[in-house]
């Protein structure tokens, strides 16, 4: 790659004398903050640290390998890392290899976008056994994150549940369901693929604390769940009385999605004995109260407290829990109730599972060090999509802009120069950019062999060997 | 000046890489290179003005091919408005919300089918008059047309 090249030749230097930030964590938030610096100020050198070898984030271990098309945006985040301001360094994990203290003392802005990768307990009995997930690992199993790589799942029963009604929940259903050979063209990894073929699962429950009208999932993903082939529908009619009534009034979004919800309630789909058709069957109402085992802590089922809305206005009806309990006999269990942020570094505070802050900024009172920033999931919590994540990054980078304007020329801090002596003592392997692109096709040449457009390294040593080749 | 040139030419790289992966987006110049029909060559040389008007105010008035998308027009043109099209025009991102004139919406000769009205659910300041810029097609009538681009910005917790 020849503007690699011209980039090293002449990046020894000419950008010293400009603010100097550092960005933790290479995903959606990362890129996109990287997009707006770069674009507003005149000067500006960015580096970016990344935990794992490669970039970008949940775009490639979290958007499902059938949705090839919302990955398209790592194009543009490409664009930005090829800029010769903008350094990617993988394999740097905050905390372990560099602590924020040194990163605050060698730059002038320190941002951080490191996500939310934890999933949220429900702290109900016998969580830990076995058959019981959260469907975060699972999407990094079939996802090929290194940590999830060696998941043990067992998928030779008939029933699972999935325990939360958002997006991935949704993801994790249709990964389930879907019929394996149109899995087969996506980039979804080997070992998954071959699990996934054996699967005898017949009905998956997407079970849910409250009712229709508060379903945390989007009608794009809704829509595609109801149009997977060789899949039926089983809504409860009953979880649907008086829905209709309020459809009207509900702000547009939630209007069509509940539209489409009735839609699919009046087709009245049914059981039909035919082996090839699987059941999808959300579940409302239902909070789990404990998972049931057998003797060897093998899943048996989940006990179910039936709940309840109270309350006349709709918008702040609330969900409250009845005495009445009901079993659901099922045999794999996945919870999707959220994630939190983790506490990479020592001097970081947590306040309910992510970063507390204004409009991007960390307050602290550590002013001879570099300002502190979050955006991205770490500072608003796991909400929405990546365009939310993006409207969020462009407005703390924003905010970014203004401070650095008001840095006075002066100042010029050494930057990655200086804290990669002390990486080294960690850690010799730091992957840049280039030793991403010879992941990247690698990764590339492997899929093509087999009919894939990719076939992921899902093994840090694995990814730094080809990096480094 | 150095800076400028090692952009375009990653630019350059970068369009090559989306080319070699084969037309499965309308993305950028892969449509306007794909079929040779006379009609379709026809249009090709079919200009029009149209303007961007940012949600700063700042207005970006730009020629545009007649049969190109809003998205085209963007790429094409190399338009300064961030993040759009991320999703390169596949109806998964609905960063290319638009907001048009109450007559401009109306005289489309499409509407927004139900996938572009479900991704225009997720936009922010979702209008009446919304529309994603990677689904309209302009015609040779639209010279002329103003086409806001409304803030991304928000408190992603709302
Ligand atoms: C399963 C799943 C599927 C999704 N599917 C879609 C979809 O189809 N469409 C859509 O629009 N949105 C989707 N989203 C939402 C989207 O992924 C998020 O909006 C977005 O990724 C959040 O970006 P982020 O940069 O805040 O976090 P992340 O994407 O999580 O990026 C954080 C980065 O920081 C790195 N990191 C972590 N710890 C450290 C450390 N200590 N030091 C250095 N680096 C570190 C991580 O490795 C990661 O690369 C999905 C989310 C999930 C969970
Ligand atoms: S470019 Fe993504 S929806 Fe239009």
């Amino acid at each position: 790659m020849s503007y690699k090249l011209i980039k090293r030749l002449f990046s020894s230097s000419p950008y010293k004398k400009c603010p100097q930030v550092c960005i933790v964590g290479a995903g959606p938030a990362g890129f996109y903050a990287a997009m707006h610096l770069t674009k507003k100020l005149e000067a500006v050198n960015i580096d970016i640290l990344e935990k794992l070898p490669v970039p970008f984030g949940l775009i490639r271990y979290g958007v499902a390998p059938d949705h090839p098309e919302v990955k398209n945006v790592i194009n543009q985040f490409t664009k930005v890392a090829q800029q010769a301001n903008v350094n990617f360094y993988g394999n740097i994990t905050l905390g372990k290899d560099v602590h924020l203290e040194q990163l605050r003392q060698n730059y002038d802005a320190v941002l951080l976008t490191y996500g939310a990768e934890e999933d949220k307990l429900l702290g109900i009995e016998n969580e830990d056994a076995s058959n019981v997930f959260a469907a975060r690992n699972f999407v990094g199993w079939y996802n090929g994150l290194p940590a999830d790589k060696d998941l043990k799942i067992d998928l030779s029963c008939n029933t699972a549940a999935i325990l939360g009604q958002g997006n991935v929940a949704l993801d994790v259903a249709r990964i389930l369901l879907t019929p394996i050979d149109e899995l087969t063209k996506t980039d979804i990894t080997e070992h998954s693929l071959s699990v996934l073929s054996e699967s005898k699962l017949k009905e998956i429950y997407l079970v849910g604390r409250r009712g229709p009208l508060q379903v945390a999932f989007t009608i794009k993903e809704l829509r595609e769940q109801l149009k997977l082939k060789n899949c039926r529908t089983i809504w409860n009619e009953k979880d649907f009385q008086d829905v209709e009534k309020i459809v009207p009034s509900l702000p547009r979004p939630r209007k069509r999605l509940t539209e489409l919800m009735l839609k699919s309630v009046n087709e009245k789909q049914t059981i039909v004995d035919d082996p090839n058709i699987k059941y999808f069957k959300p579940k409302f109402f239902r909070s789990p109260n404990k998972f049931l085992v057998d003797d060897k802590k093998q899943l048996a089922g989940i006990e179910l407290t039936c709940n309840i809305l109270v309350g006349d206005n709709l918008e702040s009806q609330k969900c409250v829990p009845t005495d009445e309990k009901e079993i659901l006999n099922c045999d794999l269990a996945f919870r999707s109730i959220g994630y939190k942020s983790v506490k990479a570094d020592k001097d970081l505070t947590l306040k309910q599972g992510c970063i507390p802050n204004d409009k991007g900024v960390v307050e602290d009172a550590s002013s001879d060090l570099a300002k502190l920033y979050v955006a991205g999931w770490l500072g608003t919590g796991p909400v929405g999509v990546i365009l939310h994540t993006m409207g969020n990054a462009f407005q703390v980078a924003k905010v970014m802009c203004e401070d650095l304007g008001k840095l006075s020329n002066t100042q010029t801090k050494a930057g990655f120069e200086e804290v990669k002596k002390t990486i080294a003592q960690n850690n010799g392997n730091v992957i840049d950019w280039t030793g991403w692109e010879r992941i990247d096709t690698y990764e590339v040449e492997n899929g093509k062999k087999i009919g894939k457009p990719r076939e992921k390294i899902c093994d840090v040593e694995k990814m730094i060997e080809v990096a480094k080749a | 000046m150095l800076r400028n040139f090692v952009k375009n030419l990653s630019s350059k790289n970068l369009r090559c890489i989306i080319k070699n992966n084969g037309g499965i987006t309308s993305f950028g110049n892969i449509r306007s290179i794909a079929p040779l029909s006379t009609t379709e060559l026809a249009l090709k040389d079919e200009k029009i003005n149209i303007t961007f008007v940012l949600y700063d105010g700042k207005r970006l008035q730009t020629e545009a091919k007649v049969g190109d998308t809003l998205l085209d027009v963007v790429v094409n043109n190399d338009l300064n408005i961030e993040g759009y099209g991320a999703c390169e025009g596949t109806l998964t991102c609905s960063t290319c919300h638009v907001v048009l004139k109450d007559e401009d919406y109306k005289r489309l000769p499409e509407e927004p089918c139900d996938e572009e009205r479900d991704m225009l659910d997720l936009a922010y300041g979702l209008t009446d008059t919304s529309r994603l810029g990677c689904q309209i097609t302009l015609t040779k009538d639209m010279d002329g047309l103003e086409i806001k681009v409304p803030e991304t910005i928000n408190d992603a917790r709302s």
